[in-house]
């Protein structure tokens, strides 16, 4: 190309060619740039960021001490400032800073967050005794610490009391853990039997069969059940009162004292005071937490462990249900069905339901499965617990089955095209040889299709973990109490509600009380999700890639 | 070949033919056909089987739908019969069924109540007699709101006693049974409504917060009589005040009375067909209204609907005419909102259902209509009786109770969905309380005499609107980006670009509705001027970019081969980006006062919502993008090679073949990628759960919410009650949402197919 002018220029069309181009790098940018905001905004959250005390010094009040991790920072017009009530200069320059400050010590300030204005901070420094006390409720306490007391008695007092802080939190962390158990586990184990027999008695009452000796054998079993509950909890209040024992005496920046239970403290750590190395460390251990621990504080802190299994547990039963029914559709339309235009008229509805609103799913598993055939089940199988519903009501077992639905065209049409692609050759040469329809089928045609019904298994899996709308009906809630597996009989619970990494996203972010510090969570989440569903597609894209090397192989 | 067996006619005499029938191989050949069969039918009715459990899902969600539409239905129950008590009784003044339509009530002229079954024999359950004073006569009846069971007798001695009426259950013995009673609430000696002792012939009442308000009429005369309760904080006696409004004389006879339930209003009907209503705090008359336009006509019945706002006039035609106040020009007016017509006899009773907005009404010639205001439905026409009848609806209005001629005769009245109509799904309806037509979404309150506004058409407004916006972000930039890499870009970059878009589109749609509402939102609202900046500079950029690079020198221009020039602009796009952004503030200051939100609604009057439709056709554009890119990048690229090298053979540029061949080529498959993507942004629930406020209000400002069919369904169906009018509301919602998708995407499809025929062809 030579150096034109401008008219002749647009005249060659490639300004129009540079503005296409930049739709192409736009959308790029769009991706990868959400991706990247994600990633930043959910792993950063677990770094250990230096607390900052400073004076702060509002125009025309006292002076007082602030201290908190700056969460975020942010240029404003000085004019926006003013009309929202701050006693702001008229003058100066045309921008301030607005800084963000984690302060925590929610049960003295009211909320966890405070907006500061940057420049009305003064004398910032980082004290290294600064500790941070995360908490199982109220959140985070920023302050310095003073002494440990055990049974109200002062142990330690000043230079001593950081390193007995740390073995006697260390004591309450497996203190906590055997309560978990004790009450998880044991006293689960007790109530499940209890229960259990509650609907035998009346699942024999209903039957007319509840005699005296029934009822005197009922009563003997729970009786025995009674004295294992009650040994249970005379262990567990011995337990907490060895729980809440010790106490820290700590003060905040602005001086006031208070005294924190350390039942209540998961851990503390002093930032300003850590090594890079140091840092690390509780980085992982942090991110460790997030992933293999239970949510605390109405799922705005601790880990979210609950959701991962949650989803991955609904997204197994999906697929296990998924797949024979997928590919036995599939086969039927590409290998026994006529051809002709209804088969054609089937494959594209089976084409277009892959693009059908998820909630429409969603709506058809409310009305259908739980409650037609949930309530049918339910009086069939389950008149004892009635009118208490056990699957009909939004479960599991409901959520797999709607996902199945709904992912299932995508199995159908991927496996289909793999069946499309295997060579009439291979199969015209095993039924040459004498093999029936079957067989050629089962020993041919299917083991070569069978990485394209992983491909559309992979992206049924892909679109069944990320979508949200349907399982809104269908058995996904906020908190669930327990984990669908345990080991109480049936062990696996199909018809419990579950969590859902998803739907832990839409709950926490817009749903949750406090939404500032459940933010950082929910991009964690995010995080992750998008990771799980990342590597599933590429897998699904290698695989397919794969194979059409393969099959280009054959057909020459 | 033939020659063969002959060429070894001998060879190996000795080895043993191979038998291929013996019995053995027979046997396994018969299973492997047996298989071969077992497999076929297994395959096809397994497979038919998963199809049709595909398809069951329009199936379910229409069986749901329909019922919705389906008027009612009117059973006999049980024979009639003729009580040997009811012979010796006066003519009814009013009949009533309680609760769990068991026992019944008749109250006659001469002030008997009785009680009895309401189902088989209609047996004598018990009686009693009102206090009426010696002389004097039961000459009017006037009754509470619907569902209060309270009413007042206007007396021929100018008193009124207020009766009550009121059915206890218990379970002795495990046994229901309910026991009725009477009570006074007011005592038992009647009020004296009229000091001058004139005959009360129409009474009215109306208990509210404030207390008893009566109302009664001698010929032309309306008495109207407020009567609060005082509590004595310290001794705990309850005394009755008593305070006298003064009213107006009227030139006509009055027909009937009525009170509104905030006891603002007093509606007289007098004459043959005129309303007078009278403000009851200012004590002054509001206006005079002619309640018919025919002169012939005459009102022959009023009845309050259920919360007392709407009045129901019947008159001697058949006709049934809606009305309440709203605000008028010159402050509040009666306004005949929709009328009804029942067949043309005179109607002589209208009962208003007391968990709902419907009402029955009855003829002169027996005639009965069941019919529903809000969704302006007639449901059901059917005589009941051979002449005038008097009839009581159940309080669950499942039941009637007529009684003609001396026979009482029972029916099961089966009305699931009255406040469901096309008219009312879909077109603007006048609603009590709201001064003129309207669409309207609002499917629950707190109160129970509630109207629920089961509108669709702001839902499905907010669905297009967000959809608009969407498409509008979404189609330019995923078309330019679907032709530039199906047709200018370097192979080796597209290698590299397709798993990028392809990871856009598996993106879970919760984490950009999420990223929406939490970021994106309040982003939007902090750097507005910023945003549109960006929308404009950034095209600006890339010509100024292109032309930038058009003028450097050849040396470093031919480093970058062809089909990279989307790889130059991301670092163009990326400064463009930071520049606009950055400026934002800057030019809030400049040109907003600082704040170009105050600005808009202030100086523009543009009422602004941070999470807005310009958030949602960002992030939705953001899911759509993909889908119309890959549809369309497929059918731009599968253009036959021998149509593009012939265009640029004869000399035009890459510019013009793309224009004059390629797009027209192509166009059908671009326009089948544009209505996939419409279809996926119509069904797009969570983006817009998050991202919006999900206000259902019909505005097309991009600063303003919306609420869409797919989130209204994920917000509402968890608290919908299974089975109801809202359960199947919200079930149609979804029917819609489905049929349009489906539609769309079949029309893509059935476009594609065709287009890629035509290809075959070249």
């Amino acid at each position: 190309m030579k150096q034109q002018n401008l008219k002749t220029w647009f005249k060659s069309g490639s300004p129009w060619v540079w503005m296409t181009g930049g739709g192409v790098s736009i959308a790029v940018i769009m991706t990868i740039g959400l991706l990247m905001l994600i990633a930043v905004r959910g792993l950063g959250h677990f770094w250990p960021a230096d607390v900052l005390e400073a004076d702060y010094q509002v125009p025309g009040q006292p002076a007082q001490v602030v201290a908190g991790e700056v969460v975020e920072a942010e240029e404003v017009p000085r004019a926006r400032l003013a009309a929202s009530g701050l006693p702001v200069d008229a003058d100066g320059g045309e921008f301030m800073t607005r800084e963000l400050l984690k302060v925590g010590n929610r049960e003295l300030f009211g909320a966890d967050f405070n907006w500061v204005v940057g420049e009305w901070l003064a004398n910032p420094r980082k004290p290294e005794s600064l500790v941070v006390f995360e908490r199982r409720e109220w959140g985070n306490f920023y302050g310095y610490l003073l002494g440990v007391k055990e049974s109200g008695r002062l142990v330690a007092e000043g230079e001593g009391a950081w390193k007995e802080l740390l073995s006697r939190i260390e004591r309450v962390a497996g203190l906590h853990e055997q309560l978990a158990q004790l009450e998880r586990a044991d006293i689960g184990r007790v109530n499940h039997a209890l229960e259990r027999l509650r609907l035998k008695e009346r699942g024999l009452e209903l039957g007319g069969d509840l005699d005296a000796d029934a009822q005197a054998d009922l009563a003997a079993e729970r009786a025995q059940w009674g004295v294992r509950y009650r040994e249970l909890e005379s262990q567990l209040v011995v337990l907490q009162q060895e729980f809440n024992r010790d106490s820290v005496l700590v003060r905040t920046a602005d001086g006031r004292e208070e005294e924190i239970t350390l039942g209540k403290v998961v851990r503390a750590y002093q930032p300003n005071a850590m090594g890079l190395g140091e840092k690390f460390g509780f980085y992982f251990a942090k991110l460790w937490e997030f992933v293999s621990d239970e949510p605390r504080e109405a799922n705005t802190e601790g880990g979210i462990f609950p959701a991962i299994f949650g989803t991955v547990m609904m997204t197994l039963i999906m697929a296990v249900l998924v797949t024979p029914f997928g590919v036995l559709a599939a086969i039927y339309l590409r290998e026994y069905a006529k051809q002709g235009p209804l088969t054609r008229v089937i494959r594209i509805a089976v084409n277009n339901l892959a693009g059908v609103p998820a909630i429409v799913y969603g709506v058809f598993g409310l009305g259908f499965f739980v409650y037609v055939l949930g309530g049918s089940i339910d009086r069939l199988l389950f008149a004892e617990a009635l009118p208490a519903p056990t699957f009909g009501t939004p479960g599991l077992l409901w959520a797999s089955l709607t996902l199945a639905i709904l992912a299932v065209p995508v199995v159908i049409v991927a496996t289909e095209e793999g069946l499309a692609r295997i060579p009439r050759a291979l199969r015209e040469g095993s039924l040459a040889l004498g093999a029936t329809k079957a067989e050629t089928l089962w020993k041919v045609v299917l083991p070569m299709a069978s990485p394209a019904m992983m491909t559309g298994l992979i992206l049924a899996v892909a679109r069944a973990a990320g979508e949200v709308a349907p399982l809104m009906l269908v058995g996904v809630v906020k908190l669930a109490p327990s984990l669908p597996v345990d080991g109480n009989y049936p062990y696996l619970h199909l018809d419990q509600k579950i969590m859902h990494l998803g739907f832990h996203i839409y709950d926490v972010g817009f749903q949750s009380p406090n939404v500032e510090a459940a933010r950082p969570l929910v991009y964690a989440t995010a995080l992750l999700l998008v990771l799980v569903i990342a590597l599933l597609n590429l897998s699904a894209v290698y695989i397919r890639n794969r194979l059409r090397e393969k099959y280009k192989a054959l057909d020459h | 070949m033939t020659d063969m067996a002959k060429d070894f006619p001998t060879a190996a005499p000795q080895t043993p033919r191979l038998d291929f029938n013996t019995p053995a191989l027979q046997r396994r050949r018969r299973r492997r056909a047996f298989e071969d069969r077992l497999a076929r039918w297994y395959v096809s009715i397994g497979g038919l089987a998963v199809l049709g459990a595909i398809t069951l899902i329009f199936f379910y969600l229409a069986q749901v739908v329909l019922p919705m539409f389906q008027g009612a239905e009117l059973n006999v129950h049980g024979e009639p019969q003729r009580p040997a008590w009811l012979a010796d009784q006066g003519e009814a003044l009013l009949l009533a069924v309680e609760e769990q339509n068991q026992v019944a009530m008749r109250l006659d002229t001469h002030g008997q109540v009785r009680f009895f079954e309401a189902n088989g024999e209609k047996r004598l359950l018990g009686q009693a007699a009102l206090p009426i004073p010696e002389g004097a006569e039961i000459l009017s009846l006037g009754r509470d709101q619907p569902g209060s069971n309270r009413l007042v007798l206007g007396l021929s001695n100018g008193q009124a006693l207020v009766v009550g009426h009121s059915y206890r259950v218990t379970y002795p013995d495990n046994r229901k049974t309910i026991t009725p009673s009477i009570d006074y609430p007011y005592g038992e000696a009647p009020i004296q409504l009229d000091p001058q002792g004139r005959p009360l012939q129409e009474v009215a009442m109306n208990v509210g917060n404030d207390g008893l308000l009566l109302a009664g009429s001698t010929g032309n005369q309306v008495l109207a009589l407020e009567l609060s309760r005082e509590e004595n904080l310290l001794s705990g006696e309850t005394t009755l005040s008593e305070r006298r409004l003064e009213l107006p004389q009227l030139a006509e006879p009055v027909k009937a009375l009525l009170i509104d339930p905030r006891q603002l209003w007093l509606y007289v009907i007098n004459g043959r067909s005129t309303a007078d209503v009278f403000d009851l705090r200012q004590q002054t008359l509001n206006g005079r209204y002619k309640l018919l336009a025919d002169p012939q006509a005459e009102v022959t019945e009023v009845a309050a609907l259920l919360g007392g706002i709407s009045l129901m006039i019947g008159d001697s035609t058949g006709g049934i005419q809606q009305w309440f106040m709203a605000r008028g020009e010159a402050g509040p007016e009666l306004k005949n909102i929709r009328g009804f017509q029942l067949n043309g006899s005179p109607i002589v009773q209208i009962l208003p259902e007391e968990r709902r907005k419907g009402f029955i009404a009855l003829d002169a010639a027996g005639n009965l209509g069941v019919f529903h205001s809000t969704a302006h439905r007639t449901l059901l026409i059917e005589p009941v009786a051979g002449a005038a009848a008097q009839a009581a609806l159940s309080p669950r209005a499942d039941r009637l109770l007529v009684e003609s001629a001396g026979r009482l005769q029972g029916f099961e009245l089966d009305n699931p969905h009255p406040e469901i109509s096309w008219s009312a799904l879909w077109s603007k309806v006048w609603y009590e309380s709201y001064d003129e037509p309207k669409y309207i979404w609002q499917s629950t309150s707190a109160n129970s005499d509630f109207e629920p506004k089961l509108s669709l058409s702001p839902l499905t407004f907010g669905t297009l609107k967000a959809a608009f916006y969407a498409m509008l972000l979404a189609a330019p930039m995923a078309i330019c980006a679907a032709i530039y890499t199906a047709y200018f870009m370097a192979p080796a970059m597209r290698s590299k670009v397709k798993p990028v878009i392809e990871l856009m589109e598996a993106l879970p749609t919760v984490i950009l509705g999420f990223f929406a509402g939490l970021f994106l939102a309040p982003y939007v609202e902090a750097h507005l001027p910023g945003i549109f900046s960006l929308l404009l500079l950034t095209p600006l950029g890339i010509l100024a970019a292109a032309y930038g690079w058009s003028r450097l020198p050849e040396s470093i221009r031919l480093r970058v081969p062809d089909g990279w020039e989307a790889a130059l602009l991301i670092p163009v796009i990326l400064a463009v980006g930071a520049l606009a952004l950055g400026m934002s503030g800057h030019l809030e200051n400049w040109f907003f006062g600082g704040d170009m939100r105050l600005w808009l609604s202030n100086d523009l009057g543009i009422p602004f919502d941070q999470r807005n439709a310009l958030v949602v056709g960002l992030a939705m554009g953001f899911a759509v993008i993909p889908n119309i890119y890959s549809i369309a990048e497929d059918a731009v690229f599968s253009v036959p090679k021998s149509l593009t090298l012939g265009s640029l053979a004869l000399g035009a540029t890459p510019w013009q073949t793309l224009t004059r061949v390629v797009i027209l080529t192509a166009s059908p498959g671009i326009f089948s990628a544009l209505m996939i993507g419409l279809g996926r942004a119509v069904g797009e629930t969570m983006i817009v759960l998050m991202a919006t406020g999900n206000t259902p209000i019909m505005d097309i400002n991009i600063f303003e919410g919306l609420r869409t069919l797919a989130a209204n369904v994920a917000v509402e169906m968890p608290e919908s009650e299974v089975g109801s009018s809202h359960y199947r509301v919200l079930f149609l919602a979804a029917l819609v949402l489905l049929s349009f998708t489906f539609i769309m995407n079949t029309a893509a499809e059935m476009i594609r197919t065709r287009l890629r025929k035509k290809y075959a062809s070249l």
